[in-house]
């Protein structure tokens, strides 16, 4: 069993040939999901539609932490949270610009992941997902506890549309446009990540930790960039969050989110761009369908936690790369997972 | 009830939670020695353990029975994760089996969840309600018996491990893999022996704990971060300082809880353990590497 930090995936280093049917999916699901709500003018489908685009912003930080630092985080409900709430407080209590309060809720978030980030990711080793565990639990209890800045259980109503000045974004579907537009920035800004200086550095710190620290990469201060950059996206999602439902409480932002965040990073993939957003999207609907059924039949309700937890345990065993990396031709031919280990690439 | 006679109660109560978070930390570095990672599913060996004695005493089973029925069952739960899933990830990297207990810990949690629904629930005390008289408070009978049992496991896991020769085996695996091997010691089977041993420990903390806190489902994760903790905060690897650390981190929770704040006192005593490895990753007892 490996002791050394290594991602759990790695990117092929030359393009490889064949259609894989679950990016091929994911790019569809995202266009389709771009568009459900204007075509069919649905309420339901905004919102569901905004979920997962939510999701999609926190995963996509997730992806790039740990496909490129070999690092998961068991606290980024924390960061989605201090956006959230951010937003929140200071929009209802203070009035400040919406816009304002979300780039204060980012800043928070970039704050606190530094402090986080710094010791946790000099070790050697996986402490930053106790240390993000942690944290999570921290920032849970102080929002239930922090009753007069959080109102505890009760949580925030009233807060306010987010008014961008020529637009007003104060219905589901234009609150919804605004996500997405969020996620394809955020997608964009992970590619051009991977593809810049610190995305090269960053590269060469998944192939060896040791060899790129040898070519004077900074291993700790690009990791903890990435960290950092990841929470502002959380943060980000979390405002967007705060806007579209108008309404915070404690519930939504616990331990389980992180954890469940972490299962759509998996799933989807983390070196690709659609496998975020599949993974994400599939999540989202598997675990709505599952809540529509369990007001049915209270069991298939509590079906969800060993769904996805199977689900992951099948696929880091089968298909260590995500669900993303699978390729037609892989799956017709009998093969059920690409992964060449570190030994033969 | 004076503040000297308060004190007292918080220090046991903090003795004995602390004794329960040491024996999870205990397991979490028997598992870390055999294996080199972190098994997130630690806690949830302590909830299965609590939930299954319930379950097993409300079926008609004495209640000494279920509790040892709970312990079998849970360990027999902690070897057959290693076959189904630790072994087909043993030679991936690090990540990949910390995410198959991440896994792992999710599908224990919801089938607790599928099992018993998600309510918390209570075990009989094993003799009673009735305070022993201390001072001018009591505390309650089963914090001895948490206390008593957790002593007893400590010093029965480090017997295990001085003197049988599947205690030398797994220490000789923690030193030396290669070397290990070479002297014909199965290392599968270690990693094996480790989880089942790792899983009894965690069980009984949480069968002796059920009657004075309760237990639900999702109660597994707070026990996996206290244990990690605790053994961090005694230097990772070490099984002494694993203890002493989760002595420490009852002791801030149960002090926290009586004079700070009883909802914050979670909050807090996390908050004081990482700051701990902030200001020194290697732990109190640990040394720089």
């Amino acid at each position: 069993m490996g002791t050394e930090a290594t991602p759990l995936a790695e990117e092929p280093t030359t393009p490889r040939p064949g259609i894989r049917p679950a990016k091929v999916a994911g790019w569809a699901l995202l266009c389709a999901i771009a568009l459900a709500p204007v075509v069919a003018r649905s309420g339901y489908l905004s919102s569901m539609g905004c979920q997962i685009a939510t999701s999609a912003i926190i995963v996509v930080g997730l992806g790039l932490l740990m496909g490129y630092a070999g690092q998961i985080s068991l606290g980024h409900a924390a960061f989605y949270a201090i956006g959230a709430y951010s937003s929140a407080i200071l929009t209802t209590k203070a009035g400040v610009h919406p816009l304002l309060a979300l780039c204060a809720g980012a800043a928070a978030s970039a704050l606190l992941a530094l402090i986080v980030g710094t010791p946790a990711l000099r070790l050697h080793g996986h402490y930053l997902a106790m240390f993000t565990l942690g944290l999570g639990i921290i920032v849970q209890i102080a929002i239930e506890q922090g009753k007069r800045l959080t109102n505890g259980f009760d949580g925030i109503t009233g807060i306010p549309a987010l008014d961008l000045g020529f637009i007003c974004l104060d219905s589901d579907p234009r609150m919804y446009g605004a996500t997405v537009v969020a996620l394809v920035g955020c997608v964009l800004a992970a590619r051009n990540l991977v593809d810049s200086r610190p995305g090269r550095a960053l590269r060469a710190l998944h192939e060896s930790e040791e060899a790129a620290s040898a070519c004077g990469v900074d291993v700790a201060r690009a990791k903890l960039e990435v960290f950092v950059l990841s929470a502002v996206m959380a943060a980000v999602a979390g405002s967007l969050y705060a806007h579209t439902i108008q309404f915070v409480s404690p519930e939504p932002f616990g331990v389980q989110f992180s954890v469940q965040l972490v299962v759509m990073m998996v799933v989807g993939g983390s070196t690709s761009v659609g496998g975020p957003v599949a993974g994400a999207a599939l999540f989202t609907l598997v675990k709505q369908l599952l809540q529509d059924a369990g007001e049915k039949v209270r069991w298939v309700g509590y079906l969800d936690t060993v769904l996805f937890g199977s689900v992951l345990v099948l696929v880091v065993v089968f298909c260590p790369k995500g669900l993303a990396a699978v390729r037609l031709p892989a799956i017709l031919g009998g093969r059920t997972f690409v992964g060449e280990t570190r030994g033969d690439s | 009830m004076s503040l000297a006679d308060q004190l007292v109660q918080y220090v046991i109560a903090g003795l004995s939670g602390g004794l329960v978070y040491g024996l999870v930390a205990l397991g979490l570095t028997v598992i870390y020695n055999a294996t080199g990672v972190i098994n997130f599913a630690q806690g949830e060996f302590v909830m299965l353990g609590g939930m299954s004695a319930v379950a097993l005493n409300a079926a008609g089973m004495p209640l000494w029975l279920s509790a040892v029925l709970a312990v079998a069952i849970v360990t027999a739960v902690g070897i057959g994760l290693v076959r189904l899933a630790i072994y087909p990830v043993r030679d991936r990297p690090a990540l990949s089996v910390i995410i198959v207990t991440i896994g792992a810990s999710l599908v224990l949690q919801g089938g607790a969840k599928l099992l018993w629904g998600p309510d918390a629930v209570r075990l009989r005390s094993f003799s009673g309600d009735t305070p022993i008289r201390l001072g001018a408070g009591g505390i309650e009978p089963q914090r001895l018996w948490v206390a008593g049992l957790a002593l007893l496991t400590v010093v029965a896991v480090h017997g295990f491990f001085t003197w049988t020769a599947h205690g030398k085996a797994m220490r000789a695996v923690s030193l030396n893999r290669a070397a290990a091997r070479l002297c014909g010691i199965n290392a599968d089977s270690v990693v094996a022996l480790a989880f089942g041993l790792s899983a009894a420990t965690a069980a009984l903390a949480g069968v002796a704990l059920t009657p004075v806190e309760m237990m639900r489902c999702s109660q597994g994760t707070h026990y996996t971060l206290a244990g990690f903790l605790a053994a961090v905060v005694g230097g990772l690897g070490n099984g002494f300082g694993a203890v002493v650390g989760g002595l420490v981190l009852g002791l801030l929770e149960a002090l926290s809880k009586g004079l700070i704040s009883s909802g914050y006192a979670r909050a807090i005593a996390l908050g004081v353990a990482l700051l701990v490895l902030w200001l020194r990753p290697q732990g109190l007892l640990g040394r720089r590497r």
